[in-house]
């Protein structure tokens, strides 16, 4: 069963969609992806205001842009985002969803309510939170309640996690919707099994649940980690990269030095590290989590 | 398109098919429209605004349009941050606006040094009817290297300290008219339970007024002027350090309202701090009149509304009586824009714009033309008083923002950020300002 799916590519099959329906999408692809950013790459290499030609000034902008400290408190920024984001996102996501996988109407009517924020778009929510969390007029002002009138935006120790935590409000629903989808497939009777075992209902949990779901979580955790790499609009609206540097994340770096600043040069620089950074996570982690062999977990069920 | 519903013959792959080639033809014609030539409208004249100043602009273009049936010009307009990341693209193809909307100051330069917008010298000596009638502070904005590319089109907004009366009684504080006063008064807010300015820190922008004020009282419209002119080492002129210090005085002393690095002003939270009465002053532009009467509709019939100019500093060489903020906003005409373009939409600046309905709509809102007869056609004493102030102003600082280059202006809002918050000391933030010079 196993071998014959993992070893289909090789099989001839009558109703294989034809190779040129890839044509459209790769077309696509190349126009809209790797076209941009070929000419991205070439441009990192010129001088470019946007308002004359641009000028070739060979490696200037990379030598200016690896050696500017600005870089690496970007690049140090998108690191800490990338892992509290996972941290704090992957464990309430797998709670969420499993437990609005669950058949009963109740939980049917919680995941609704649990889904609410995938509808709001980014900025919608970022400018909610800004007025929420705004020292004067906020939440704590509003509630009386003096612990949660901080200067949440403007304390550059506290603003990252308050970015880290907007961004959860904002993605954990999206992660949530993946695990519940991936829970409903587990064959119920590998818990009916376990329950004749005796298994309780923490160890079901450890011993099937979270194994079933491994192909979710590494799903997941690509496109959190990969998606965390790109941030901006939640960031851009809360805090456009302050106060100072404190949540100059990397793209934000290169929106405001290539829109702000009019150096589009010293931004491809940082568009080309971006995309290279993306690809090596999203391959690392495809490669280390066995995504690629797509092993079925069924075995045996 | 019609009746697509699948059918047998029809397979869903074909459909998809279908679907991709239309999107990939979509999306190459609009493409191909980026990269097409010509010109942009059937006459040939198109206008770019932002919604700011859309109130005069529109029916000022309307009744050109109306009298002029073959000349047409083509208006858009879009909201400011939007309209800065399309000028940037458009300005310099074939698709860029006849009439091109600018703040003077950097970008204005930037354009000229491109070569991107024509220059308005010769063609004006002949409308002196019209250039006589503008302020000549508020003009120079639209001038580099003494020839005239561009010419005020938009109302003047000095800023100016603005104070809630109640607030003032309330504490036993005169409004300060130095910086010792200003000081001096801060315990005094403090001890009646208010904070004694607010500050929108959070938008950033509301930073610079601060600097701009003490650097101009300290040491004269000349500090800047060095600065613009890109002399070494300006930003470590001793007034620019000075100013630093006083800006970490005023907010190491409490000054500034609690959490004021995450108060925004561009939703007028500032404001509201102070027209509430929970901050006795704000230092902003002569715009935010217009939002008080949305926080409180009583608040200047009630006789709580203060505003004077900004303190003076003692022994500074500055004239009290110098303002800064936004002396216009300006239009150009694009270098892409045929002799016969231009010299239409040239006719259409010097006949409509600042004509008596165009003032009169722009009077109307509250707001201050920068005309040199200003004082005897606005309405309202904020206006009147404000009005006065800009004819009497011996200078007028444009904000440093416009005045800089996109670079030096990006990484002066980040430097102003980290002095304030105190992450960096006044040399610090002169040492990296000196980095940007000629950039």
């Amino acid at each position: 069963m196993t071998k014959t799916r993992n070893g289909g590519a090789g099989v001839e099959n009558a109703s294989a969609p034809s190779t040129w329906l890839v044509a459209p999408a790769l077309i696509l692809f190349l126009v809209f992806a790797i076209i941009p950013l070929a000419v991205a790459l070439g441009l990192s290499f010129t001088s470019w205001d946007g308002l004359t030609a641009p000028v070739f000034n060979g490696v200037a902008n990379w030598i200016r842009k690896l050696g500017d400290p600005v870089t690496y408190n970007a690049l140090w920024l998108s690191f800490q985002v990338i892992i509290f984001s996972w941290i704090v996102q992957t464990p309430i996501s797998l709670l969420i969803g499993v437990f609005t996988a669950g058949k009963q109407r109740y939980r049917a009517v919680l995941s609704a309510l649990y889904f609410l924020p995938l509808i709001l778009s980014s900025a919608a929510i970022a400018i909610a939170f800004k007025a929420l969390l705004d020292p004067n007029y906020g939440l704590g002002q509003s509630l009386g309640i003096p612990l949660l009138s901080q200067d949440w935006l403007g304390n550059p120790h506290l603003v990252l996690y308050v970015v880290i935590f907007v961004i959860a409000w904002q993605f954990i629903p999206f992660h949530s919707l993946l695990y519940q989808a991936g829970a409903r497939q587990i064959p119920p009777s590998l818990y009916e099994a376990a329950q004749l075992d005796g298994a309780g209902r923490v160890r079901q949990f450890f011993s099937i649940t979270v194994p079933q779901l491994k192909n979710t979580i590494v799903t997941s955790s690509t496109l959190m980690v990969v998606g965390s790499l790109t941030y901006f609009d939640i960031v851009y609206v809360l805090t456009q990269g302050g106060p100072g540097y404190a949540t100059r994340l990397l793209p934000l770096d290169m929106y405001l030095t290539g829109f702000t600043a009019s150096d589009l040069g010293g931004a491809s620089v940082l568009a080309v590290l971006l995309v290279v950074i993306g690809l090596l996570l999203a391959l690392a982690l495809t490669k280390f989590s066995g995504f690629n062999r797509m092993n079925s977990q069924q075995e045996g069920a | 398109m019609k009746n697509s519903a699948p059918t047998r013959t029809s397979p869903r792959k074909r459909a998809v098919l279908r679907a991709s080639v239309l999107g990939l033809v979509a999306a190459l014609s609009v493409g191909l429209a980026a990269c097409s030539t010509g010109p942009s409208s059937s006459s040939g004249l198109s206008a770019w605004s932002t919604t700011a100043d859309r109130p005069y602009v529109e029916p000022s273009i309307k009744d050109w349009n109306s009298a002029h049936p073959d000349d047409q010009i083509k208006d858009n307009y879009f909201g400011t941050n939007d309209f800065k990341d399309k000028i940037r693209t458009a300005v310099s193809s074939d698709q860029a606006p006849t009439l091109v909307y600018n703040w003077g100051g950097g970008t204005l330069k930037s354009y000229v040094k491109a070569g991107l917008v024509r220059d308005l010298t010769s063609d004006l000596s002949g409308k002196t009817d019209w250039t006589q009638k503008i302020v000549p502070s508020v003009a120079q904005a639209g001038v580099v290297d003494s020839k005239t590319y561009a010419v005020p089109m938009s109302a003047t907004a000095p800023v100016v300290l603005y104070f809630n009366k109640d607030v003032l009684k309330k504490a036993g504080v005169e409004a300060p008219q130095t910086w010792d006063e200003l000081i001096a008064s801060i315990p005094k807010f403090k001890a009646a339970g208010v904070a004694p300015i607010s500050l929108g820190g959070g938008s950033k922008w509301p930073y610079l007024m601060w600097i701009e004020y003490l650097v101009d009282r300290i040491g004269g419209p000349e500090v800047f002027q060095n600065i613009v002119d890109n002399k070494p080492d300006a930003w470590s002129d001793p007034a620019v350090i000075k100013a630093g210090e006083m800006i970490r005085q005023l907010v190491d002393a409490g000054g500034f309202a609690d959490g004021y690095a995450s108060v925004s002003a561009d939703t007028n939270a500032d404001l509201a701090l102070m027209v509430t009465g929970r901050a006795g002053m704000l230092l902003q532009g002569s715009w935010a009149y217009s939002g008080i009467k949305d926080i409180d509709p009583k608040f200047e019939s009630d006789g709580k509304l203060g505003y004077a100019a900004f303190p003076a500093v003692d022994g500074g060489k500055g004239d009290p009586k110098s303002l800064a903020g936004n002396p216009s906003v300006y239009w150009s005409i694009s270098a892409k824009a045929t002799d016969a373009q231009a010299k239409k939409a040239l006719d259409y600046i010097t006949s409509d714009v600042w004509n008596d309905s165009y003032v009169k709509t722009m009077t109307d809102a509250g707001n201050i033309p920068p005309l040199t007869d200003a004082a005897t056609k606005v309405k309202g004493d904020f206006a009147t008083t404000l009005s006065d102030m800009v004819s009497e102003a011996p200078s007028f600082q444009q904000s440093w923002d416009l005045a800089l280059s996109p670079a030096a202006s990006a990484a002066l809002w980040t430097q102003l950020d980290l002095l304030f918050g105190g992450t960096s000391t006044p040399k610090q933030f002169s040492d990296n300002m000196n980095k940007t010079l000629g950039k």
